[in-house]
């Protein structure tokens, strides 16, 4: 069997005495959307923040399309390909949308060492980055400044950066976070579209969403994997009721 | 675009291109135009590093210092040459820029302002211990720059349109890196650096690029200045410079290199008429600075564009 | 260069430290706690020093000029405080470096104004005017054992009320985590004050304590800033303990490198050029090892956030 596109190989990180990330080892094939739930503080964030390179763990192994990468810097991850959505919503407050994911396409075609042709003139970064809109339903407001923007659209901004890199692997870390049913309803919908094409990791409290989309679940309690498998299987297993769903499902 | 990106700058342009032949023609006011057009250069140097890459620099002067210095040390030896007089300055300085923003670009923030400070200061006070150089005291100049052998510089109105067509170049320059790939990295990672990294750029190489550029317009602006006074002294490293260039670029306004170059030029022209009315003109110079940095938050450019 | 003449260098250095370490340390809290960059602290060394030499004169008397200079220098700071520098607590550094920069140069020229541009001279107390032996053929002036001494006790002291007071506790917390402060309930505003107004008296005193024995003038402090920038800096911005040891490392280069570098460099060139570039390597000497310093700890020696 080919390697998967990403894999974990028993990572762990503590803060002081605090282990945030107990040997967790788990993979993302390509073409599959991988969801990662868990009650919070269960270490969700700090896991996609040491895959996408902004923690380093203590040990363990990070590969990415069959290449170790644990010890490259966050921006040599995202020029391979590995890109990540943040859960506060980061793009460039000041950019029109159209060009927040210009950057991103700048980012991966060429060199940005270029000074003096105007960038917002370049007709290859500007249609790339509209295609990218496009996919998330947002080119027509590509040429409002970001922060002018909706939270929901702000969220589907975010997700047309992570495109626009025309990544390999996608590390979404809570897309959905705070937008209404509606925005909800069309995120989920643009992010089974994308399934097919990357390699998913997702990590969401949606649990509408997360049945929805993923194609395998693993769920994270206190830093560590407690299980993996099918969405149905997930939701029949009985440790994760007791984790997880069942406080989750009392709470809603 | 916007009329005020371009059609205001053309204006000042014009005016000071037709300022020596509506009046302003005497030695005293080309004087006193050479220099705001100088540090109107070296303002918009600085607009690249404040307003592009969100480097507040406190040790620009000692840009300026360089390649004034630089002028120096070849008129010592009887260098006077445009050709070798011009590649020196701005290269020296682009050296020193690229040593120290080395390692001032590692840091960030309140770091960064008081390591570019601790430069400026290193240099000033090199500049100082050059006993060579007149020390303290500085160094009279035996000419101006020559062109192709030629004294076309010393004619006060050929010098006026030297430091006009510097100016118009350096604003253009600035311009056009701020709009271009290299710009938009720049202002993006002033905006937000982690999502600048997320995207595979690193910021570093980027930002001291823009040092060593912005280092290498200001070394120009150090050549005219030294041309302009034919006199070079360590005041001209001074930190004190350093933080009216600061201002200039406060006051006009970072919306674009336009704000620096009004900022600028509204400064020295300020500066000029208090200075015919008090001896003490910094009592009311200082003030004054306090309550433009506190009331005036858009700067000059700001106030234009608005109206 | 004999053994003599380093010991005197080394006590030079020192006490030089000592005075940087008083007017880094109001700068350093200031900064820690209320993430205000105060170019204006400078000024407020040379004010002390005004204050003291009119004041020794007024009264006739050192040891009433420099007790008096300690709440004229506080008074002095608390008034810039409401008048200038709270206004400018919420805004970025840029416009903070700008303002202060604002209040220098209206400071500089009022003095300038008031006392003119010449230096002004504040004598020597009496009791402390003659020299200690220290060893054969070695007469260090008292007055500057003195300082030394008094720079010590008041580093200890400063020590005392930050890491083992209420209050202390209070202004290390700010240095770490401001936000948690005010999130506590601590009324920052009046925190913010007493801190300003306590830096502001520690660098009156300084300016006071040099007094005579530097010249007094428009702009004595401008130097004294720079230099007290590079001792926090490498100290680690917000840290008392970064900031002492930074301080006696920046006035021990400063002292020994001026004056044995030109010798070191005869070493390698003729006397005039040794000269030349000996003061030249001099002046250079401290921020190279502050560059060096921050290559490897870009943070300083003690970074208080982590």
């Amino acid at each position: 069997m080919a390697e998967p596109l990403l894999e974990l190989r028993g990572l762990n990180k503590s803060f002081g005495g605090l282990r945030v990330t107990e040997n967790v080892s788990l993979t993302l094939e390509a073409g599959e959307i991988h969801a990662l739930i868990g009650p919070n503080g269960a270490g969700k964030t700090t896991l996609i923040q040491q895959i996408s390179g902004a923690l380093a763990p203590d040990s363990g192994e990070i590969r990415f399309l069959g290449e170790d990468v644990t010890r490259l810097s966050m921006a040599r991850r995202a020029r391979r390909g590995l890109a990540r959505s943040f859960q506060i919503t980061s793009v460039i407050p000041s950019f029109s949308a159209l060009e927040n994911a210009a950057l991103a396409v700048q980012a991966r075609s060429g060199s940005s060492f270029r000074f003096f042709r105007p960038a917002a003139r370049e007709a290859a970064l500007n249609e790339a980055a509209m295609a990218a809109l496009e996919e998330v339903g947002l080119a027509p407001r590509a040429h409002l400044p970001a922060a002018a923007l909706s939270h929901g659209e702000r969220r589907q901004l975010e997700l047309a950066i992570a495109l626009a890199m025309r990544p390999r692997a996608l590390l979404l870390d809570e897309p959905l976070a705070g937008t209404g049913p509606e925005e909800a309803e069309r995120l989920i919908r643009i992010l089974r579209g994308l399934g097919a094409r990357y390699g998913i990791l997702l990590v969401e409290h949606d649990m509408r969403a997360v049945f929805a989309l993923a194609q395998r679940v693993s769920v994270l309690a206190q830093g560590r994997v407690i299980a993996t498998g099918s969405p149905a299987g997930i939701r029949a297993d009985p440790v994760v009721r007791a984790a997880y769903l069942g406080e989750e499902e009392g709470e809603g | 675009m916007t009329w005020r990106d371009a059609a205001l700058p053309a204006g000042v342009f014009a005016a000071l291109a037709l300022a020596p032949f509506l009046g302003f023609g005497q030695s005293h006011s080309l004087t006193l135009l050479a220099r705001a057009m100088i540090f109107a250069m070296a303002a918009i140097s600085l607009m690249l590093l404040v307003g592009g890459a969100g480097l507040v620099s406190l040790g620009h002067a000692a840009m300026m210092g360089v390649g004034a210095y630089a002028v120096v040390v070849l008129d010592h030896a009887r260098i006077t040459e445009a050709w070798a007089v011009l590649p020196a300055g701005v290269g020296a300085t682009a050296l020193f820029a690229l040593a120290t923003g080395a390692i001032a670009i590692r840091t960030s923030g309140v770091h960064f302002i008081m390591i570019t400070l601790a430069f400026g200061q290193m240099a000033f006070f090199t500049a100082s211990s050059l006993a060579l150089f007149g020390g303290d005291d500085g160094y009279t100049l035996y000419g101006r720059t020559e062109i192709f052998g030629a004294r076309l510089l010393e004619d006060r109105l050929a010098f006026h349109f030297a430091c006009l067509f510097c100016l118009v170049a350096a604003w253009a320059l600035v311009r056009a890196l701020l709009a271009s790939r290299f710009g938009r990295v720049l202002r993006a990672a002033r905006e937000n650096e982690t999502r600048v990294r997320a995207l595979g750029l690193e910021p570093y190489p980027y930002r001291l690029a823009a040092y060593v550029i912005a280092g290498a317009i200001g070394g120009l602006a150090g050549v005219l200045l030294a041309n302009a006074t034919e006199f070079v002294a360590p005041a001209y490293l001074a930190w004190q410079r350093s933080g009216d260039l600061l201002f200039m670029v406060i006051l006009g306004g970072l919306a674009g290199p336009h704000g620096a170059l009004l900022g600028a030029l509204a400064f020295v022209l300020v500066e000029e008429w208090l200075a015919t009315l008090t001896e003490h003109w910094r009592l009311i110079f200082g003030p004054l600075l306090i309550l433009c940095v506190l009331f005036l938050r858009g700067g000059i450019a700001g106030l234009l564009g608005r109206g | 260069m004999t053994a003599t003449l380093l010991l005197v260098q080394v006590l030079n250095g020192l006490q030089f430290g000592i005075l940087l370490f008083l007017v880094a340390a109001g700068l350093t809290l200031v900064f820690g706690v209320m993430d205000f960059i105060n170019l204006a602290h400078g000024v407020q060394y040379m004010i002390g020093a005004y204050l003291g030499a009119t004041l020794a004169a007024l009264t006739g008397s050192f040891w009433f000029g420099l007790l008096l200079a300690l709440p004229a220098a506080l008074v002095f700071g608390l008034l810039l405080e409401v008048l200038v520098f709270r206004h400018f607590y919420e805004r970025d550094h840029l416009s903070q470096v700008l303002a202060t920069f604002g209040v220098i140069l209206v400071l500089n020229q009022g003095v300038k104004a008031v006392f003119g541009a010449a230096p002004m001279q504040m004598p020597l107390p009496e009791a402390l005017s003659g020299g200690v032996r220290i060893m054969e053929g070695l007469l260090y002036p008292s007055y500057r054992l003195a300082i030394l001494a008094a720079g010590l006790v008041t580093a200890g002291l400063l020590w005392f009320l930050v890491e083992r007071t209420k209050l202390g506790m209070l202004v290390r917390a700010g240095a770490s985590n401001a936000p948690m402060l005010s999130a506590l309930g601590v009324d920052v505003r009046r925190l913010f004050m007493m801190v300003f107004g306590f830096g502001a008296m520690l660098a009156g005193f300084a300016g006071a304590m040099a007094a005579p024995i530097l010249s007094v003038e428009p702009g004595m402090g401008d130097n004294l800033l720079i230099l007290a920038f590079v001792v926090i800096v490498i100290g680690g911005i917000g840290s008392i303990r970064g900031a002492f040891l930074a301080a006696l490392i920046v006035g021990l280069v400063e002292t020994i490198g001026r004056s044995m570098m030109p010798d070191l460099m005869r070493l390698f060139l003729d006397p005039s050029a040794a000269r030349q570039t000996g003061a030249a390597l001099a002046s250079m000497l401290i921020y190279i090892v502050m560059a060096a310093i921050l290559a490897f700890r870009p943070a300083g020696l003690f970074p208080v956030r982590t």
